[in-house]
């Protein structure tokens, strides 16, 4: 059952990744992005984070997609005109890609052994009480940094984006 | 077949994901789709933190990812604010566009 | 007894004050002089030589008998490695003799300065450098060693580059300033050589030491290091002294003010090289073929200059050509080992030279700026005291017993006899013919009847009162047995008591003068006629040989020529400035390459990062040692 619905679902993910990056539209760029973090919150669930999975949906999805969407349809952006771009890029970015993706493929094939598998409920961790613990005693110091994080990208975005009424 | 899928599938889809918004980020034009293509990148990320977090049977890899999740909320924040306030100037919303450097 | 080491006496003489007196006037009216009235401009130049005089009279006495050298060590200047230069002054007979002669002249003719310089500009800029110069000379003479003199040697050029080129304004006159320092230089350049030998083969240039170790040298025979070291000494005086080839600055060095003439180029800064020929004694004895040299060099100039200013116009010119040709003797004097008798002749020389510049600057300050003696003459009515004087000083020169000249060349050509009789008949001949024209010197200015149109007036006692003790000097000055005083430094080989000799050198100079007389006295018209008979060589000689333009189309033109083309134009312009410029726009040239990657494009920059994310990783790959 796991392999089936690992490939499913790693399919749809591979495939609207592909989405994002080719569309022009941004909107559909937007919705195929959804569709990723839909696909790969069924993948957090098959490795046992519940938690994370749920998160990935409630704030991920849920709440910066549609900040995205918002963005998108106050600019009233549309299609994406083809400009003179950065030769640098064209050039060297392809074959950097390849490798890119080669040599971490090659990495993780050299390094990961070859009877590691995930089997689903074979890590029962992933709980809120697991992650709850852990973020309030290990991880506090970063958690309390991360809340005030939070709160200058609020005041920012509010300095920033603040129109006077006039 | 076997109920199980090798941990190194998990981690190449990963690879894939994240060169993909590699790709975004090099090859769009538009500042909004550029910015979808970091949040695909920051998701292929995440993959490989639970990944890990299943395969050495701790919760620190989860702990990660939700620290990464924050940051990214706050960043997407802030990054669309910026977006906003350049379209503003600028009333474009093409990268290339957005360049003053004498040549 | 020649120079055994020199050490210290107990009685310290203060021999420093000598050449810091005038250094002190130099200090004080260079610095300040601007704002000072005359009379405390020259009461201090002329108090300070007159001190300094004193002084020089206090230590000769004290240090009386002198028989060996009395040397005061100071402080070291130089010590790398096993070199020491100290500054180091000494005093012996050879010293004395110089001494007396730089202060007491030098003071005679800072006193007639004053009248004569009354009314130029820059008055105290002329005494200021007048009193640097006798700074410098003093210091050239009181040297204990062979760097401190050289100081000297080079700052008595550079005086005489400043005061010949006194009245700057004038262009005749800076280039013969630039002329007279140039030429010098040659002549440094060889003394400088000449120091390094020293160095190399004595460890040192202390005059003790090196006299000392000459000791251990066996005479040369050929051309050994001695005499190589000589012959570049001979080259540093050359230039110094106004020898053959590097005589010509001295004509030209008549731009400057008329004292100046009178003190640097006829009675001191001159005297220079063959001083310094006199106190190497030791080393030139033991290199006979460059004393021959010396010799040589020293009669043929002597007889070279005489023939020109035989027929020059200018007063100052014949005087300056006789001074080229009275240190040819001196040179001839001491290059046949008769050291003490070219002293004494340099002594009588500085005597009676210096009277006459300075008279013919009474007579050209008399007949406000004139110096062509073509329009000259009968002024003995006129200006009787400078007449007197003029007088006196061209008997002495002619060389007329008993008076001081007759006695200085008389003892200078016997030894000449000794060395070869060859000598002794050209100087005789020189003899003549420099009687030859210093009375026709002075029958042209003094006899006659009046050429010119201005108004003579006699000059002030300022300038006579000098003059007539010069004159004293001049007439007397065979009293002073120099060259006996200087007997225990150079032995001289008693000449011959020959009749024959005597006779010849009396009836050269009493010749020279009936000639002279009768050209241009008994029948003037008498001289245009010889002159036509004997056209080539007349008009030769009146052009100095061409000497100078010869020079100026084979040395200075081509070296002048080569400086702008090539050293100018092309290493300095194109190489060097090429290759810095070059720096520069290399530098550019790359900045402009590296600007390239700032291209504005987020996309590029994205690129560049993504190059350097799989570089990293594929080196952490590897380094890992993933396999």
């Amino acid at each position: 059952m796991d392999p089936i619905l690992f490939l499913l679902f790693a399919a749809i993910a591979v495939v609207c990744g592909i989405t994002v990056v080719v569309q022009t539209h941004p909107i559909t760029s937007a919705l195929a992005l959804i569709g990723v973090m839909g696909s790969l919150a069924v993948l957090y669930l098959l490795l046992g984070a519940q938690f994370i999975a749920a998160a990935q949906v409630i704030v991920y999805a849920g709440a910066i997609m549609v900040l995205f969407i918002f963005v998108i349809m106050l600019l009233n952006a549309g299609r994406e005109r083809k400009t003179r771009g950065s030769f640098l890029a064209r050039l060297i970015g392809p074959p950097l890609l390849v490798l890119l993706l080669g040599v971490v493929t090659f990495v993780i094939l050299a390094v990961v052994p070859r009877d590691a598998v995930v089997k689903f409920g074979s890590y029962t961790g992933g709980t809120v009480e697991n992650l709850g613990r852990a973020i309030f005693t290990t991880y506090l110091w970063p958690f309390e940094i991360t809340s005030v994080l939070v709160l200058i990208a609020i005041v920012g975005a509010v300095a920033l984006a603040y129109k006077e009424l006039d | 077949m076997p109920n199980a899928v090798p941990l190194s599938w998990y981690l190449a889809l990963s690879a894939v994901l994240f060169t993909l918004g590699v790709a975004g980020f090099l090859f769009r034009r538009n500042i909004i789709t550029m910015f979808m293509s970091i949040e695909l990148m920051l998701n292929a990320v995440n993959l490989t933190f639970v990944a890990f977090s299943y395969r050495l049977k701790q919760i620190d890899g989860q702990v990660f990812t939700f620290f990464v999740m924050v940051v990214a909320a706050a960043e997407a924040a802030v990054g669309l604010a910026i977006i906003l306030i350049v379209f503003k100037n600028r009333a474009t919303l093409q990268v290339d566009d957005l360049r003053t450097m004498k040549d | 007894m020649h120079h055994t080491s020199f050490y210290v006496l107990p009685g310290m003489q203060h021999l420093w004050l000598i050449p810091a007196l005038p250094l002190l006037g130099f200090l004080i009216n260079g610095l300040l002089g601007r704002r000072l009235p005359k009379a405390v401009i020259h009461s201090i130049a002329v108090g300070t030589v007159a001190l300094a005089f004193v002084w020089v009279l206090k230590t000769v006495i004290a240090l009386q008998p002198l028989a060996t050298p009395h040397v005061e060590r100071y402080f070291d200047w130089i010590r790398v490695g096993d070199l020491r230069i100290g500054v180091d002054l000494a005093a012996d007979r050879l010293t004395a003799v110089m001494l007396l002669v730089v202060t007491g002249v030098g003071l005679l003719i800072h006193i007639y300065s004053i009248g004569y310089m009354a009314h130029e500009g820059g008055y105290y800029r002329f005494f200021a450098y007048l009193n640097l110069f006798m700074f410098f000379m003093l210091t050239l003479v009181l040297a204990a060693n062979y760097l401190l003199m050289f100081v000297g040697w080079e700052g008595v050029g550079l005086c005489s580059y400043l005061l010949i080129g006194f009245w700057f304004p004038k262009k005749s006159a800076t280039n013969a300033a630039n002329k007279a320092f140039i030429v010098n230089r040659i002549g440094d350049f060889g003394f400088t050589l000449a120091l390094f030998l020293l160095y190399l083969n004595f460890k040192s240039l202390d005059f003790g030491t090196v006299f000392s170790g000459l000791a251990g040298w066996h005479t040369d025979t050929g051309m050994g290091t001695l005499t190589i070291i000589g012959l570049l000494l001979l080259v540093g005086a050359t230039g110094k002294s106004a020898q053959l080839p590097l005589y010509v600055w001295l004509p030209d060095a008549m731009e400057g003010p008329t004292p100046v003439s009178a003190l640097i180029h006829a009675a001191t800064m001159v005297t220079a090289g063959v001083y310094m020929i006199a106190r190497s004694a030791p080393l030139f004895l033991k290199a006979p073929i460059a004393m021959d040299w010396v010799a040589g060099i020293g009669l043929a100039t002597a007889f070279f200059a005489a023939t020109i200013g035989m027929v020059q116009t200018d007063i100052k010119r014949v005087f300056a050509y006789s001074t080229v040709s009275q240190l040819g003797y001196m040179f001839l004097g001491v290059g046949t080992g008769a050291f003490g008798a070219g002293i004494f002749h340099l002594v009588t020389h500085a005597f009676f030279k210096a009277l006459l510049f300075l008279g013919a600057g009474s007579v050209i300050h008399a007949l406000s700026g004139e110096q062509d003696m073509r329009r000259m003459g009968g002024l003995w009515k006129k200006t009787p005291v400078t007449f007197g004087v003029m007088l006196a000083a061209t008997v002495a020169i002619a060389g007329i017993p008993p008076f001081s000249g007759f006695w200085s060349k008389d003892e200078i050509l016997v030894n000449a006899w000794q060395r070869s009789p060859v000598l002794f008949w050209i100087g005789v001949l020189t003899a003549a013919m420099t009687s030859f024209y210093v009375f026709r010197a002075l029958f042209l200015v003094f006899f006659g009847t009046y050429r010119g149109e201005a108004h003579a007036h006699e000059s002030p006692p300022v300038m006579t009162v000098p003059l007539a003790l010069l004159a004293v000097l001049s007439l007397g000055g065979g009293l002073f047995q120099v060259s006996k005083w200087l007997a225990p430094m150079f032995p001289e080989h008693a000449p011959p008591d020959s009749p024959l000799l005597l006779a010849a050198s009396i009836s050269a100079a009493f010749g020279g003068a009936l000639v002279a007389f009768a050209l241009y006295w008994w029948r003037p018209g008498l001289a245009d006629v010889f002159a036509r008979r004997l056209k080539w060589l007349y008009v030769a000689a009146l052009n100095k040989y061409k000497v100078d333009e010869i020079y100026g189309a084979t040395v200075v033109r081509p070296l002048v020529g080569t400086s702008r083309e090539v050293l100018w134009r092309g290493i300095d312009v194109e190489v060097i400035d090429g290759l810095v410029n070059g720096v520069g726009r290399r530098a550019v040239g790359i900045g402009s390459l590296l600007r390239l990657a700032q291209s504005g494009y987020i996309r590029s920059y994205a690129a560049w990062v993504l190059l350097g994310a799989v570089s990293l990783l594929i080196a952490l790959g590897l380094l890992g040692g993933v396999r």
